[in-house]
């Protein structure tokens, strides 16, 4: 064993004896990530010293990765409960009932530290691991999408990570067949050591098909079906994903898995093909820790124990030892639970597929997690006994530290508008034309088609809108069944993290607002929520703060509205030499519509049609992409959020798209109204002329961010109807503009002054737009 | 009776079920054929779908060309059976030499999926129709391995003998080039723009886009019903 590098982790030289001194195994425990109370914790757990394997298990069902040991009592801030929840945190995926006896599976997960070792495998096995829960539950999946974060394009290394990571979510998901429909990405150098590869996915099913992971019936079999067992990935979950960065993460590539899309392919028919027949007891994907977390977690839940054979279980390499095996995260397995009527019909199906199937262990009825080597002496062959509850239940629970960090007073104090207003009469060459097109061509909010164009996102065949559109939506209908559906869902992901390192708090309210108001932009009501939080490290008391605000920002907002969060991630330790990523609480929200063929996309349709803002313009520039772009400053509150008004605004525009009244709507973020109108006319190849008469001085007028807007437009008939719809609802809206021309030209009135503020050529404004992103990559 | 399609089903295929569900949307009979069957009986054409056949690990097509399935499919290829390559389908069936040349990477080394316009060319293929000469359709790509490649005097035979049954064309209309006198070029960097192919009888046709994704018009767009009606029409003069 000697020689063999597993990432940093020490191995030990044993000589097939599973034993440890007690000096020795504190010492491998502490190097394994265990802190010395969890080690005494251990002792009394077991009431004896641990084996070798008992404690590199240990240490995986304990990492933070797995256990959720910081984050779990912030985490019970979160409401999870609702009409439509079929299945809450807890297991594999979260589901919804959305309608017609049709079931949603979703959940987001981070690969981050992964994917900042080896982009293209980090990101394509993050999304392999997320689609296997889905189809864990039964549900075949049919939509992915990928919420990226890495540091400015300008880094040669930036540039690797970023391309590397969208080829990999390409490369495994375009082979498997699930369509990639959506997603975003930020450029900020706070991610610069840290990128951020959260994966969501979406699975479709009859609520009836519903499979859970909890093992039952002493007697029954454990079936490993899937890949063979390799040392790839030993110690993902606690060396990667438990630890920060410094200088040595390159060593620990070993420890990032390797995907074989090819064979998830083959797993997802399996496994939906031996559900669809019934012959599944439970089935389980193999995560981070793999057989170890999956069986252990298996057995805790359905109160029974779990004997297994490390030599049953097809190795890849040479001499595996007994905790090489269960704590192998080599991908694209699966555990099953099948009674010994229904293992030869099971058998039968893999071998149709080429897909391996072994029997690995069998249920028992004494609560134990019991791991054997049947190559070694009769004596020695029991390398692991443990209380499978213990195990996966009763990792230990922290209450960290908080503490508001200092430079949350100094930011929120900034005055983003003085400060702006300061600067602009100092400036001589004062053009907002020329600030649209830097905004446009900058890499926060140009066109993201050459990502997509690398995914494919219309496999399956129900896709409705094309990615670029404010929410993702699809139809629900299945074309292997042949059953199709007038329902649809609509699906985003956001979170603007530079609001969240301003105002934790709020910041991840706004990206609750965000998500919902793309939903409301296509005319979806929402459902439910996943979450991937993304942190720094937990044990630093700042860093608890601002994951501890976010927390309660989004669970605050969450119940507000009713809408509960059913999966989701935490992901900690996101710091390189000691630098903390902006606080990123990712969220995914999932909505339905009654009658998907309402659903509209940001473009404008014809010239004459009318422009309505709905919502109010303020001055509100603070963490504005604006003030980032223009004048390179981080600072200042992001915008208010009333979310009353919040709802209010979404629920009067998503009543007009369900009544059909609009041609276009589009929610305003990143860059303002003046952004939206560009991306407006672009996508839509027309122009507008447009005035902005208000309150507030052009600047704001153009680039502010306040939140609870909505850009619309429609044919002049219709202007009557939906104006008293937004009157019924009670929304602030202003008529601005017509479309047409060849020319976005916006004038401003500020103090009974009109200016013409912004005049460009539509081509201007598409140059910039469309081939930003792919010469920032190639530069 | 339905005319009756098989749709070849290789492991690592995707879009079976997609062109399955296309063809009934159509009111055509479709069945799986599984690739390891030695037989095929009953059906009235054949098509193999999308995907990534054994993962295509190897060169795209070249495992799938050995399946069990693809003697059959030879055979019914050669007795004048009408056999429709899509994508994967297309790698596969110039893999087995039903088809001349082959599918190299894009050009730019990056996966397309983008929709693109197609001009349909007057051919001796049995999958279009004579009057659909010269339509422009709109139908989406997804692949990585689209540029379509053969050597020169294999393209000069593909021209002679009206072989070359669709080219991409530029976005906004019938033109080959823009104003300039610059070629179009497809964005996969296809040998003189060439997205389908048939063999010379006219039965066996490869193409790189998807007309199975824009038949029921879930995005707006049904121009992928002309390429499955067209051979139903001629081959029994209905639909």
């Amino acid at each position: 064993m000697s020689g063999l590098d597993l990432g940093g982790i020490p191995v030990p030289v044993t000589d097939g004896m599973d034993v440890l001194e007690p000096k020795r195994a504190l010492e491998l425990a502490v190097a394994l990530g265990l802190k010395p109370d969890e080690f005494d914790n251990i002792l009394a757990v077991q009431g004896r010293l641990p084996s070798l394997t008992e404690l590199y298990i240990y240490s995986l069902m304990w990492s933070e990765h797995c256990s959720y040991k910081h984050s779990k009592k912030q985490l019970r801030k979160f409401s999870s409960s609702g009409a439509k929840v079929l299945q809450g945190p807890g297991e594999n995926a979260g589901v919804i009932g959305v309608g017609d006896g049709w079931a949603v599976a979703f959940k987001m997960e981070s690969h981050n530290h992964p994917s900042a070792i080896e982009p293209y495998e980090g990101a394509a096995t993050g999304v392999g691991g997320i689609i296997r829960d889905i189809f864990t539950m039964g549900a075949r999946p049919i939509a992915s999408l990928d919420s990226l974060r890495f540091g400015s394009l300008d880094k040669p290394r930036q540039r690797y990570l970023f391309d590397g990571a969208v080829a990999g979510i390409g490369g495994y998901g375009n082979c498997l067949g699930v369509p990639t429909v959506g997603g975003e990405v930020y450029f900020e150098d706070a991610y610069e050591g840290n990128c951020l590869i959260n994966a969501m996915a979406v699975g479709l099913m009859r609520e009836s098909e519903l499979t859970r992971a909890i093992g039952s019936g002493p007697g029954n079999l454990v079936v490993l079906i899937g890949s063979s067992t390799g040392r790839d990935g030993i110690g993902g979950a606690s060396v990667l994903a438990s630890q920060e960065f410094d200088e040595a993460a390159e060593n620990k590539r070993p420890a990032v898995q390797v995907g074989d899309p090819f064979e998830e392919k083959l797993l997802i028919e399996v496994c939906l093909e031996l559900l669809k027949a019934g012959r599944f007891v439970a089935l389980g994907d193999l995560g981070a820790a793999g057989l170890t977390s999956s069986a252990s977690e298996m057995a805790s839940r359905g109160g029974v124990g779990i004997d297994i054979d490390v030599r049953k279980v097809p190795q890849r390499e040479d001499a595996m030892q007994a905790f090489e095996i269960m704590v192998s995260e080599s991908q694209e397995r699966m555990l099953a639970v099948v009674t010994p009527e229904d293992w030869p019909a099971v058998e039968e199906t893999c071998t149709r597929w080429g897909v391996a199937a072994s029997r690995i262990g069998t249920i028992t009825d004494t609560g134990r997690f019991v791991v054997r080597d049947s190559s070694l002496p009769p004596e020695q062959q029991i390398v692991a006994d443990m209380p499978a509850e213990m195990l996966a239940e009763s990792a230990p629970e922290y209450d960290p530290e908080s503490r508001r960090p200092a430079y949350l007073d100094e930011a929120q104090g900034f005055d983003a508008l003085a400060f702006i207003e300061k600067r602009e009469r100092e400036r001589d060459n004062l053009d907002y034309t020329q600030d649209l097109l830097t905004l446009l061509g900058s890499s926060n909010i140009c066109s993201r088609a050459w990502i997509w164009r690398q995914y494919d996102h219309q496999v399956q065949n129900n896709t409705v809108l094309l990615p670029g559109a404010d929410a993702a939506v699809l139809r629900i209908g299945d074309t292997g069944r042949g059953e199709m559906s007038t329902r649809g869902i609509a699906i985003s992901t956001d979170c603007n993290g530079r609001y969240c390192y301003l105002d934790p708090y709020r910041g991840a309210q706004l990206a609750l607002a965000e998500g919902m108001r793309n939903l409301a932009c296509v005319g979806a009501e929402p459902v439910a929520l996943t979450d991937c939080l993304n942190f720094g490290n937990p044990e630093k008391p700042e860093v608890f703060y601002t994951f501890e605000q976010a927390v309660s920002g989004l669970a605050d907002a969450c119940k507000h509205y009713k809408i509960p969060v059913i999966s989701g991630n935490v992901s900690f330790y996101n710091e390189s030499f000691g630098m903390a990523i902006y606080p990123t609480p990712t969220i995914g929200i999932v909505g339905v519509l009654e009658d998907v063929s309402v659903a509209l996309d940001a473009a404008f349709k014809q010239a004459g049609d009318v422009i309505i803002l709905v919502g109010e313009c303020t001055d509100e520039l603070g963490g504005s992409e604006y003030l980032k772009t223009r004048y390179d400053k981080v600072a200042g509150s992001p915008p208010q959020l009333d979310l009353d008004l919040e709802a209010a605004v979404q629920a009067a525009v998503r009543a007009c798209v369900q009544a059909r009244l609009l041609a276009s709507a589009h929610d305003l973020s990143e860059g303002g109204l003046a952004v939206a109108l560009a991306e407006s006319c672009i996508a839509g190849s027309l122009g507008a002329s447009v005035v902005l008469d208000g309150e507030v001085p052009p600047v704001a007028a153009l680039f502010a961010e306040s939140a609870s807007r909505i850009l619309i437009s429609a044919d002049p008939e219709q202007v009557e109807p939906i104006l008293e719809l937004l009157l019924g609802h009670q929304v602030p809206y202003s008529v601005i503009g017509d479309v047409g021309g060849s020319v976005l030209a916006i004038d401003t009135v500020f103090e009974g002054v009109q200016k013409a503020a912004v005049a460009v050529p539509l081509n201007a404004l598409a140059a910039v737009y469309h081939d930003t992103l792919e010469t920032l990559v190639k530069q | 009776m339905a005319f009756r399609f098989g749709v070849v089903v290789f492991p690592g295929s995707n879009c079976e079920q997609d062109v399955q569900y296309a063809l009934s949307y159509l009111g055509y009979e479709a069945r799986y054929v599984w690739h390891q069957e030695r037989q095929l009986h009953g059906f009235d054409a054949l098509v193999l779908p999308g995907g990534f056949s054994y993962g295509d690990y190897l060169r795209c097509g070249a495992v799938a060309r050995f399946s069990p399935v693809m003697d059959a499919v030879v055979s019914f290829a050669e007795a004048g059976g009408p056999v429709m390559g899509i994508c994967n389908g297309f790698q596969i069936l110039t893999e087995a030499h039903l088809l001349p040349g082959a599918l190299l990477r894009n050009i730019g080394l990056k996966f397309l999926c983008q929709p693109v316009s197609l001009r349909v060319e007057q051919s001796v293929c049995l999958w279009t129709l004579p009057e659909d000469a010269g339509r422009v359709l709109r139908i989406p790509i997804n692949h990585n391995e689209g540029n379509y490649i053969c050597d020169a005097d294999t393209l000069k035979a593909l021209r002679a003998n009206k072989q070359i049954v669709l080219r991409y064309v530029g976005d906004n209309d019938n033109d080959t080039g823009d104003d300039s006198g610059q070629l179009y070029q497809a964005p996969n960097g296809a040998l003189d723009n060439i997205a389908g192919i048939c063999n010379a009888a006219g039965n066996v046709f490869g193409l790189m886009p998807h007309p199975e994704r824009v038949v029921d018009g879930i995005s707006g767009c049904t121009d992928g019903r002309a390429l499955f009606n067209s051979l139903v029409r001629r081959m029994v003069g209905v639909s």
